[in-house]
C-alpha cells in the first residue's frame, strides 16, 4: 500500500495582495447580496458578474497571456476561488468554463481552437457547459450511446444529454460522443470530445426543475447536428483518457467542502445569540473539519501548480468535503430543532430550507460517492 | 521534507519497527518494560528533540517531532516517548537540568497545590506513571507558571492500566519535594493539555494508519466465497472511508505541528490548529476502529492477532489530553463569541502563518 497523505500547502506572499483585492472587488460589488442567494454558492448564475470579473482577470487566471490568461499561478487561482466561495458570489455562468472547459483545451485542444475559444472566456462572455451523462449512462458513463458519424460535412450527431447544468444558459457544450461502435471488451475506446455550438440547427434544450424549485439543469436533444470537422478536441477515440484528465480538475477544487457555508454562518450567527456548552461543541467539531478541509483542498492545489494530476487526492477531498458540506444542514437541525417553512422570511430558515434540499446533489454531481469510494480502493490496492 | 527530517524519519522507523515486535508488545502488556528499545531511543537523541542543542538535546522543529510521534503511533511503541518529549522540552524551556530515564506529565496541574517548598495533590491516569523517573506538570506559583518536576520517589501511585495495558497510574503527592523554575515562553498553565493533545494527535494519525495498512493487507490475503475480501464492493468502500478520514487525521495532525513552528512553539498562538487536530484525530478513531475490526473478524478480537495494540491505544488516546468534545467546545466558544462575520477572514489569517 502506498502512503498516502496531503503534503501541507503553502500560500506564496504575492497570494495575500491578490486576497485584499478579491475581498475590496466582493465588497464593492456584493455588499447587498441576499443570502440566499449566496446560498447557491457555484450554482448561482450572473452573467454581468461574470464579465465583471472577466474584466478584472478572475477568469482564467493561470491560462497563457495569449489567450488572455493572466500567468498566474494555480495557487493565487485558488486563493481568488475560495474568497469568491467563501463570499457566495454567483460565479456559475462562467465557472465550468474556467474550472475545466479552458484547461481541457490548453491540454488538448489545437492552436486554433485556444485561439478561438479562450479569449472570449476570460473576458466572462462565453459559458461551457458538460455534455457526459445520458438518460442510460450515469456513473458507468463509458456507457453512452450518443452518437457521432462522419461525413464529408463533419459530424452528424444524434441523442441526448441530461443533467447538463447550465445547458440553456451555455455557448458551447463539450460532449463526450461515441464515435466508435462499441467494443465489450474494450469499454473506454472509441469515445471523443466536441465543441458544440449550442445554437447550432438540430439541438433542443429542456430545462428539468429540480427539488429546490429550480431550472439549472437540462435535457438536450441532438437532432443529426451537424459540427465541422475542426470541433473534435483532442483525438477522435482518445475522449476517455481526455475525460479523466478533466474529471481531475472537476473534482479537487474548493468548492467541495465550501457549498454550505453560508449555512455554517447563519448557524453560528443563531447560536452566539445563546451560546451552551452543546451548541459550542457542534460548532467546535464543524469547524475543525473545515480548517482541515481548507488544508487539504490548498494541498491539491499546491500538487496542480507544481504539474500534478492528482487524481487520488481529489478523490479523498471529494469524499471527505462533500461529507462534510452535506452534513451540515443536519447539523444545524440538530443544534437549532428548526425546520423551516418557505414562508419564512428570514435568513437562516431561507438559506437552511435551500441547502437542506440542495446539498442532496453534491455527492452525487462530479461522480458520486460510491465512484469516488472505488477510486480510493483502487489506489488502497483493493481493486 | 527536509534532509534532517527524512533522518529523523528513517531513523525512528527502523528502531521502532525493529524494537516493537508482537513479541515485544505482548511482553510490555505483561508489564515488561522494553529496555533496548527506550535505550536506542535515547542514544539517537529520539527521546529529546525539541531541547535545544545547547542544553543537550537534538533542537529539531515541530515538524520533526511530529514525525517521531507519527512513528510511535504507527509502531504502537510501548513507551512514554512523546511523553519524555515534551516533558523534556518544558524543563529545557525552564531550564532546568533534564534527568535521565522516561518522563511523564501531569495534564493538568491545577489538581496540584505547592505549600512553602513541597508538593501536594492527586492526579489520576498519569501515562506510564511508576515507570518514569519524574514528573512533569506546570502549576501556577505566585500566579507566575512554573515546570515543575517531582521525582517518581516522593510519589506515590495507585497502579492501574489502560485498555493497551499501558500504566495508567493515579498520583498523589503529600508534601514531596520538587524543583522548580519559572516559563515564560508560553505563559499558560494548559500548556502540557495543548503540547500533549498535539502529540496525541500525531500518535492517533500513526496508528491509523497503520489500521488501515494491516486492514488492507489483511482484506487482499484473506479469501471467501472463493476470493479475497478485498474484491467484495462493500469492503471496498467501508475501507476507502476509514482511509479517508485516517488521512484528514494525518493533515490535521501535521498542520498543528507546522502551526506550533510558525508560532515559535508558543502553543497559545497554536491553540486553534492544536484543538482542531484533535477533534479531527480523535473522532475518526471511532470509524477507523469499527471498519479494521469488522473487516479482520474474529481474529482481530484476539489478543494474538496484532490488530488490539492499535484500536486498544487509539481507545485511550482519543481522551488524553482533551476528548474531542473538550477541544470542540473550546474552538465553538470562540467562534460563536466571535461571530459569524469573522468566522472566514480568522481562518484565512490563522492559516496563514502567525
Ligand atoms: C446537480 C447536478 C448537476 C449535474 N451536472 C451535470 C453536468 O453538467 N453534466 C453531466 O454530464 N452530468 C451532470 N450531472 C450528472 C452526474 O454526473 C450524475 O448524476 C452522476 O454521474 C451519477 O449518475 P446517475 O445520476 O445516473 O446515477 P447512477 O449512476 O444511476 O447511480 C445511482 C446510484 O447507484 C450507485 N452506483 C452506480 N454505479 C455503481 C457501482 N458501480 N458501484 C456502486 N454503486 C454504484 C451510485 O453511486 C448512486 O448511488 C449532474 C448531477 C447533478 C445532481
Amino acid at each position: 500500500m502506498e502512503d498516502i497523505h496531503f503534503t501541507p500547502g503553502v500560500l506564496p506572499p504575492e497570494t495575500a495582495a491578490l486576497r485584499t483585492r478579491v475581498r475590496k472587488f466582493l465588497a464593492e460589488h456584493l455588499s447587498d447580496y441576499p443570502s440566499v442567494k449566496r446560498a447557491q454558492s457555484w450554482s448561482g448564475s450572473d452573467r454581468k458578474f461574470s464579465k465583471l470579473l472577466g474584466a478584472n482577470g478572475f477568469i482564467g487566471m493561470t491560462w497563457p497571456k495569449k489567450y488572455g490568461g493572466g500567468e498566474r499561478s494555480a495557487l493565487e487561482r485558488y486563493v481568488m476561488l475560495e474568497e469568491m466561495l467563501a463570499a457566495g458570489a454567483p460565479v456559475a455562468a462562467h465557472w465550468i468554463a474556467d474550472r475545466q472547459s479552458g484547461p481541457l483545451l490548453l491540454n488538448f485542444g489545437t492552436e486554433q481552437q485556444r485561439q478561438r475559444f479562450l479569449p472570449a472566456i476570460t473576458r466572462g462572455e462565453s459559458y461551457f457547459c458538460i455534455g457526459m451523462s445520458e438518460p442510460n449512462s450515469g456513473s458507468d458513463l463509458a456507457s453512452i450511446r450518443t452518437r457521432g458519424k462522419h461525413t464529408k460535412d463533419g459530424w452528424r450527431i444524434s441523442g441526448s444529454k441530461i443533467w447538463t447544468s447550465e445547458a440553456h444558459n451555455s455557448t458551447y457544450m463539450i460532449a463526450l460522443i461515441r464515435t466508435q461502435p462499441q467494443d465489450q471488451k474494450n469499454r473506454h475506446v472509441g469515445l471523443s470530445q466536441f465543441l458544440i455550438d449550442m445554437e447550432t440547427p438540430g439541438i433542443t434544450i429542456r430545462p428539468i426543475q429540480n427539488m429546490a424549485g429550480e431550472a439549472m439543469f437540462n435535457e438536450v436533444f441532438f437532432d443529426d447536428v451537424l459540427i465541422p470537422d475542426d470541433m473534435l478536441v483532442g483525438t477522435e477515440g482518445g475522449g476517455w483518457g481526455q475525460v479523466t484528465t478533466e474529471l481531475a480538475f472537476e473534482r479537487s477544487g474548493p468548492e467541495r467542502y465550501l457549498s454550505s457555508i453560508q449555512l455554517i454562518y447563519e448557524l453560528i450567527h443563531e447560536l452566539s445569540k445563546n451560546p451552551t456548552e452543546r451548541s459550542a461543541i457542534g460548532v467546535g467539531r464543524l469547524i475543525a473539519h473545515l480548517g482541515t478541509l481548507r488544508q487539504m483542498s490548498m494541498s491539491v492545489a499546491t500538487m496542480l501548480e507544481a504539474g500534478e494530476t492528482p487524481n487520488l487526492a481529489a478523490a479523498l477531498v471529494k469524499e471527505i468535503g462533500v461529507g462534510f458540506e452535506q452534513e451540515i444542514p443536519s447539523r444545524a437541525y440538530e443544534l437549532t430543532g428548526r425546520v423551516p417553512l418557505l414562508g419564512d422570511d428570514n435568513d437562516f430558515d431561507q438559506v437552511m430550507a435551500y441547502i437542506t434540499q440542495s446539498s442532496r446533489s453534491f455527492s452525487l454531481r462530479g461522480g458520486t460517492r460510491e465512484i469516488m469510494r472505488g477510486i480510493i480502493a483502487r489506489e488502497l490496492g483493493l481493486r | 521534507m527536509s534532509e534532517l527530517t527524512n533522518i529523523i524519519s528513517e531513523t525512528t522507523n527502523r528502531l521502532l519497527e525493529a524494537y516493537t515486535s508482537r513479541e515485544q508488545k505482548h511482553a510490555s502488556e505483561a508489564g515488561e518494560w522494553p529496555t533496548e528499545l527506550w535505550q536506542a531511543l535515547e542514544q539517537n537523541g529520539l527521546t529529546q528533540p525539541l531541547v535545544p542543542e545547547s542544553q543537550g538535546g537534538v533542537g529539531t522543529t515541530w515538524s520533526d517531532a511530529f514525525v517521531i510521534a507519527f512513528a510511535a503511533g504507527r509502531w504502537q511503541a510501548p513507551v512514554p516517548l512523546v511523553e519524555t518529549i515534551i516533558a523534556s522540552w518544558l524543563l529545557s524551556q525552564a531550564g532546568i537540568e533534564i534527568p535521565s530515564g522516561p518522563l511523564t506529565l501531569i495534564d493538568d496541574g491545577h489538581t496540584l497545590h505547592i505549600n512553602g517548598d513541597t508538593i501536594s495533590g492527586a492526579a489520576a491516569a498519569v501515562p506510564w506513571g511508576q515507570r518514569a523517573t519524574h514528573a512533569v506538570a506546570i502549576i501556577s506559583i505566585n500566579d507566575q507558571p512554573h515546570v515543575v518536576l517531582i521525582p517518581t520517589s516522593k510519589i506515590t501511585y495507585i497502579p492501574d492500566l489502560s485498555m493497551a495495558r499501558e500504566p495508567r497510574d493515579h498520583l498523589s503527592a503529600s508534601n514531596a519535594a520538587f524543583i522548580s523554575a519559572p516559563i515564560t515562553n508560553t505563559a499558560d498553565i494548559s500548556l502540557v493539555r495543548c503540547a500533549g493533545a498535539a502529540m496525541r494527535s500525531a500518535q492517533i494519525a500513526g496508528a491509523m494508519q497503520a489500521a488501515i495498512e494491516i486492514t488492507v493487507t489483511y482484506a487482499t490475503e484473506r479469501e471467501q466465497f472463493g476470493r479475497p475480501l478485498a474484491k467484495f464492493q462493500a469492503i471496498q468502500q467501508m475501507l476507502a472511508v476509514a482511509a479517508a478520514k485516517s488521512v484528514e487525521g494525518r493533515m490535521a495532525a501535521e498542520i498543528a505541528f507546522r502551526t506550533i513552528d510558525q508560532t515559535n512553539a508558543d502553543l497559545s498562538k497554536a491553540e486553534f490548529d492544536t484543538a482542531s487536530a484533535k477533534v479531527v484525530c480523535s473522532e475518526a478513531v471511532e470509524a477507523i476502529t469499527d471498519t479494521s475490526h469488522e473487516v479482520h473478524g474474529a481474529i482481530g478480537f484476539t489478543q494474538e492477532h496484532d490488530l488490539h495494540f492499535i484500536t486498544q491505544r487509539l481507545w485511550t488516546w482519543r481522551a488524553e489530553f482533551g476528548s474531542e468534545s473538550f477541544w470542540a467546545e473550546r474552538l465553538g466558544r470562540s467562534i460563536l463569541s466571535r461571530g459569524a462575520k469573522n468566522l472566514w477572514p480568522d481562518l484565512i489569517a490563522r492559516q496563514s502563518g502567525a
